[in-house]
């Protein structure tokens, strides 16, 4: 058993995956391709790269009130982040997720940790996400 | 949550499915966010209006089919044509279908046909600490700070779900004690001069929304006769770099005539400063373009008012868009009739100005209009530019826009913060 970071369920839902961190918080709408789930503002850290099917971890949502939408037409198309880590999550960025389980019966676990565990992800680490008991394994 | 037994019943779907999905939606933010309860709106802003992906136009037609009706008083944000001149704005054929699919689902559900950015404008301001359900970043910021109306960053989703249930959870900025300052930002050495250049207050923003994050910020030197066009550009352009719902500008907004006010009896976590060289460098990193060239020029990101438009004639006055150059300004349905009615709307069509409602110009069609490159006087336009439509940009203020839509060669003045 890896390193157990314990934080908050912000939407549950379990999965393991690949982490992808980026330090600087992400705004979907303007921030994120909705055909391709590649980061797509150029004055991003991860432009370029895609977060389809990764444990995307930052610290909170930011920007457009459009960035729920963009996240139901990820999931729509199969392009969503499987899992996302916050600091603190926000209402436009929490709404994707509950509309996708509304509508598209799919999961989008969403867990917060605190700003030190939040530190203690890096890229390419595998994860164990289980939001709905509000915690964060690192596996290796 | 504690719930009504009316919540119950809707929860239950006894008033139909529709209201059943959209509270299923609201309850589950409000566990989300800790809300105990649910609590009214008086009105609602729909964001999610903007034909971009298929996901959205589901959503709308799926509550409209469902006999889903709004429940309180609810605004349109912009479409992705100018419903009225699509023709003029080259609007494709699928565009064009998914907007009136989207047109039609509003509609049926009741929502007013406002098409704008800016409701707080015009349409349907909201009164000093009333409790709204507003999405769209840039009219968030501004009724929450600018008029001390109240309300969340609302998502897409989200905004349509509290127009049918006309009521959110109480939570957030919704509440007296989350809307202290959190972080003071001083501007330092900053010249009336440079106040008198609109073009600082979106580069402010910028700055602002990047410095903020996610937390309510209270900014102190900016003058008290600031002109509400400027506090929109402003608000605009930090909810864009930021997670800006909330900001206080001491002396001027409402519940921050004194920084005592905006702080209610606390300490500001963090001290942050802007400088002019700070200003300067927001303006560079604001415009991607490497070569000085701009061949459409977009104001009216938010849309614009009728006192920017006078300020436009003005400045257009005896002078004609180049031959080379398209100038597009973007505004409602409502302004579009007053500039009709005065005649601003002709002398700008003569010089050779488009003038476009509904629209939102960050999604305008790539297929039917061909650019290499584009300015604006908007940090909002400018921050997202590039990931919207593919097209560099450059950051200038009215004046230049103007200079450069006249002469087709990219223009820029000395401005007091130093130039590119």
């Amino acid at each position: 058993m890896g390193k157990k970071l314990t934080g908050r369920c912000v939407v549950p839902g379990k999965c393991d995956g690949e982490v992808m961190v980026s330090a600087q918080p992400i705004g979907f709408w303007g921030g994120v391709d909705p055909e391709t789930g590649c980061i797509n503002d150029p004055r991003h850290e991860l432009f370029g790269q895609s977060i389809s099917g990764r444990v995307l971890a930052f610290p909170f949502g930011k920007g457009s009130s459009t960035g729920s939408l963009i996240m139901l037409e990820l999931a729509r198309v199969d392009k969503a982040p499987a899992a996302i880590i916050n600091m603190r999550t926000e209402p436009i960025l929490a709404t994707g997720p509950v509309v996708i389980k509304h509508l598209y019966g799919k999961e989008i676990p969403i867990v917060t940790l605190s700003d030190d565990a939040f530190k203690m992800l890096k890229t390419g680490q595998h994860v164990r996400v289980n939001a709905t008991e509000g915690y964060v394994i690192i596996l290796e | 949550m504690r719930l009504t037994d009316q919540e119950q019943e809707i929860l239950k779907g006894k008033h139909g499915e529709a209201p059943r999905i959209a509270l299923s939606v609201l309850v589950d933010l409000g566990e989300v966010f800790g809300a105990q309860e649910m609590m009214r709106v008086s009105q609602v802003h729909i964001d999610m209006t903007i034909y971009m992906v298929d996901a959205g136009v589901e959503f709308a037609e799926r509550l409209a089919d469902l006999g889903g009706k709004v429940a309180v008083p609810t605004s349109l944000n912009p479409s992705a044509i100018d419903l009225e001149r699509w023709k003029e704005y080259r609007a494709p054929a699928k565009l064009l279908d998914k907007s009136r699919r989207l047109e039609n689902a509003y509609l049926r559900m009741g929502a007013t046909p406002t098409w704008t950015c800016v409701p707080y404008q015009q349409g349907m301001i909201p009164r000093f600490g009333e409790q709204i359900a507003w999405g769209e970043s840039n009219a968030i910021a501004f009724a929450n700070s600018i008029i001390g109306a109240r309300t969340n960053r609302y998502g897409d989703l989200m905004d349509i779900c509290a127009a049918i249930i006309g009521k959110v959870p109480k939570f957030g900025l919704h509440l007296t004690e989350n809307r202290k300052a959190e972080v003071l930002i001083q501007l330092k050495e900053i010249s009336r001069e440079m106040f008198e250049n609109k073009a600082i207050y979106p580069l402010l923003g910028f700055l602002i929304g990047e410095m903020a994050g996610d937390r309510v910020a209270a900014i102190k030197g900016i003058p008290q006769d600031v002109k509400i066009d400027s506090l929109k550009g402003l608000c605009a352009a930090a909810a864009s770099s930021g997670a800006v719902g909330l900001l206080h500008i001491i002396g001027v907004t409402p519940e921050a005539q004194s920084l005592e006010m905006c702080l209610q009896g606390t300490k500001p976590r963090e001290i942050l400063q802007i400088m002019p060289k700070m200003i300067q460098d927001a303006e560079e990193r604001l415009s991607t373009a490497k070569e000085d060239m701009a061949d459409l020029i977009i104001v009216g990101c938010p849309h614009f008012s009728f006192a920017e438009f006078r300020e436009l004639a003005q400045l257009m006055e005896g002078r004609k868009v180049n031959r080379s150059v398209t100038f597009w300004a973007i505004t409602s349905r409502a302004v579009f009739g007053w500039i009709k009615n005065c005649g601003i709307l002709k002398d700008l069509t003569d010089s050779g100005v488009m003038v476009f409602t509904d629209v939102c110009p960050l999604q305008y069609p790539k297929e039917t209009w061909h650019f290499n490159g584009t300015m604006t006087n908007s940090g909002k336009f400018a921050n997202y530019c590039f990931s919207q439509t593919g097209l560099d940009v450059t950051f200038g203020s009215l004046e230049e826009c103007v200079d450069t839509a006249v002469t087709g060669k990219l223009c820029r003045r000395e401005s007091p913060w130093g130039k590119n």
